[in-house]
């Protein structure tokens, strides 16, 4: 592959031959000429080793991404899946495919709310209180079903803005003002809900059936599998076609269709283990369109860019002429639209909108699962996929210990360590990177 | 070598309370030159600055752009003139990249709403380039960069606006010797794209290096304004000190005809 390559530069430096103290020295001046690549830059190797000495670097510097949850995803499999065989069987890994989606919705929002460097504690709450505000519609009063959808979400939405403006325009800090929204939602959702307490869903409501579909036919699955690796197979081709005519570097063929390959085998692994039990469900399709639709959001748009943009500095985005206050309020919103939308996948769940719903650990578990997922919480670092990755991580932990029959207080106890542990890696990731220049 | 006025400051007066900042201050900037701004701490300088900048208005006195006299009221409209300002903390965003950072609030956009990485990219080299800016890559966070680059960028971010003026508040009191060198090569290229450059520092010799003309503050007023090709650096200390300040020296200097 090396010929299609355009630049000249791609010698790679071994890593302790970089010239650490002159990051000015004089430069030889028929570089100038070809504008090519910085011979200080380490360049990452053709072919398979140079993947692991660019991944070895990567992990050194601390920038560690999702490889630590991974890592623990694969170990907390393993040895649920050593425990107990039924763990791995495809009847239990499909259902947990739906269970995470709940939880996975919320910490979506989180994600954009941890990217400013804040955080959101209403987010349980306004998860219970939209699904009671649709359950009441829907069931009690007998509203259309999609008009309670809508109002579930816009009430959601109605709480950030809320939110938003308090921390945005009055200055209270986020912490405060959703701590005082997650006891005030809770108390308004208990208000809706009324003496009864608990309202059963109809279950064949839009949001029963967006949690109980499940595509049977083998070609669903698959077909999702192939659409998305089509998907990504082109529109990896396109970038690399533009920016070879803007002459710009670009990622070799090679590198493509590793990475194609790559998600190709996650990809209809996933689709052939929903296939062995009964398909794709709706639930699953429907978080992870969210996922991809949102981190395209925070990558490819120049809204994304001001999220990270605050997240990095406040006042060097204030002064590139961003407006601080519409960006926090809009996040805010976001989040707060995703907690009503993860309320809904959880009501839908247990069929019900009750007193406890948005209770008990849920707030936890989805800032966890945000975090877990390689999110920081100091802000400006993170990807949507890491509400996915954590979710899966912490709906593991619960299934694996359902099927071991230990009891909530082990539960409570294995995943506020796995917490700990993801923020103690983060808190360290971040101190590497200080000290590698990545921070 | 430098062209017509491009801003002007005429007679502007601050005041902050009781304490009279700026008295009567005249500035002038060409196009295609270096003026340096120094003077003691408490000179003045920075609130001249920030009023160019548009970030305090001044009490009298008119600001001249072009020959009009103009109100800049808000930094966009100081932006807006076609003066760009480099602060000293660069508010730069650490996690962004340097194209990230360059087009900072002026994304390049396809359809109307994505962002154009493959044009900002190459539009980012083109300006790294024609400033024989050296940056590793484009696409590394700015906090794998080192003082002096990111200083650079800082400067380059400036200049996506295609400003007329760069206000440039002490770009090298926190640098090391090469990279020194590295920011008073930029500004020597400024100068020579027919740009404005007022530069405010502390440090005579890099005054001494690049600048034009220089201008003395002292106390919040004009203490001396030096052509740099008849001055030397005795002269302009003891402008900022205020050696030149009293009746003797001024005495002197009259007879000597040299001074002001």
């Amino acid at each position: 592959m090396s010929g299609d390559n355009p630049e000249p530069g791609h010698r790679p430096l071994p890593e302790d031959s970089m010239p650490t103290g002159g990051v000015n020295a004089p430069v030889p001046v028929a570089a100038e000429a070809t504008p090519a690549v910085d011979p200080r830059l380490i360049v990452r190797q053709e072919g398979l080793k140079g993947y692991l000495i660019e991944f070895k670097r990567r992990l050194t510097s601390g920038e560690l991404g999702s490889a630590p949850v991974v890592v623990a995803l694969v170990v907390i499999w393993a040895v649920f899946g050593s425990l107990n065989s039924s763990f791995l069987s495809a009847q239990n890994l499909s259902n947990l495919s739906q269970q995470i989606v709940g939880t996975g919705m919320i910490a979506l929002g989180v994600v954009f709310v941890l990217l400013l460097g804040e955080i959101d504690l209403s987010v349980g709450s306004v998860s219970g209180l939209c699904a009671a505000i649709f359950a009441v519609m829907n069931v009690t009063h007998g509203v259309n079903q999609w008009v309670a959808l809508l109002s579930a979400i816009v009430g959601g939405a109605l709480v950030g803005l809320v939110q938003g403006l308090f921390f945005a325009k009055v200055g209270v800090p986020a912490f405060v003002v959703t701590l005082a929204g997650n006891l005030g939602w809770n108390g308004l959702m208990l208000q809706i809900l009324g003496a009864s307490g608990t309202v059963n869903l109809s279950g064949k409501d839009i949001v029963s059936r967006l949690y109980s579909t499940i595509y049977g036919q083998q070609i669903a699955a698959y077909g999702l599998a192939a659409a998305g690796v089509v998907l990504f197979l082109g529109s990896s081709l396109l970038d690399t076609r533009r920016r070879r005519a803007a002459g710009v570097p670009y990622r070799t063929l090679t590198d493509v269709l590793v990475r194609t390959a790559a998600l190709a085998v996650v990809g209809f692994l996933v689709a052939y283990t929903l296939n062995q039990y009964k398909g794709l469900p709706l639930a699953l399709l429907v978080f992870v369109v969210f996922v991809v639709v949102l981190e395209f959001v925070l990558r490819r748009t120049p809204y994304g860019r001001k999220v990270f943009a605050l997240g990095g500095n406040i006042e060097g985005a204030r002064r590139a002429g961003i407006n601080v206050d519409w960006v926090r309020i809009t996040v805010f919103m976001i989040c707060s639209t995703m907690a009503a939308i993860g309320g809904l996948f959880l009501a839908a769940q247990i069929q019900s909108a009750s007193q406890t719903s948005g209770g008990g650990n849920l707030l936890m578990n989805a800032i966890a699962a945000a975090v877990i997922g390689g999110t920081s919480l100091f802000g400006g670092r993170g990807s949507t996929w890491s509400a996915l990755l954590g979710a899966l991580v912490i709906g593991s932990i619960q299934s694996g210990m359902n099927i071991e029959g230990l009891s909530n207080a082990i539960q409570f106890m294995i995943t506020g360590a796995v917490l700990l542990a993801a923020v103690v890696i983060d808190s360290l990731a971040r101190r590497t990177q200080k000290s590698a220049g990545r921070a | 070598m430098t062209g017509e006025t491009v801003l002007a400051l005429r007679g502007i007066s601050k005041r902050f309370g009781a304490v009279q900042a700026l008295t009567g201050i005249e500035l002038e900037v060409r196009a295609g030159e270096v003026v340096a701004l120094v003077g003691d701490n408490g000179a003045g300088k920075s609130t001249l600055v920030k009023t160019i900048a548009g970030v305090n208005q001044p009490d009298e006195g008119v600001i001249e752009w072009e020959g009009r006299p103009v109100a800049i009221h808000r930094p966009q409209d100081a932006q807006h003139l076609g003066i760009a300002t480099v602060y000293q903390d660069l508010a730069l965003c650490d996690n962004l990249d340097v194209v990230g950072n360059l087009f900072l609030g002026r994304e390049l956009k396809q359809f109307g709403l994505v962002l154009d990485e493959v044009g900002m990219e190459k539009r980012s080299r083109q300006l790294l380039d024609s400033l024989s800016i050296r940056i590793p890559s484009v696409r590394i966070p700015i906090a794998s960069l080192s003082g002096g680059q990111r200083q650079v960028v800082a400067i380059a971010r400036a200049l996506i606006g295609s400003p007329k003026v760069v206000i440039l508040d002490e770009p090298t009191a926190a640098l090391g010797v090469e990279q020194t060198a590295q920011v008073l090569d930029l500004v020597e290229r400024l100068r020579d794209q027919r740009l404005g450059v007022i530069l405010i520092s502390h440090n005579m010799a890099d005054v001494m290096a690049v600048a034009d003309t220089v201008a003395v503050l002292r106390l919040g007023r004009n203490n001396g304004v030096f052509d740099k090709g008849s001055t030397n650096q005795e002269q302009i200390i003891s402008a900022i000190t205020g050696a030149t300040d009293n009746a003797v020296t001024r005495r002197q200097a009259r007879g000597e005809g040299d001074g002001r």
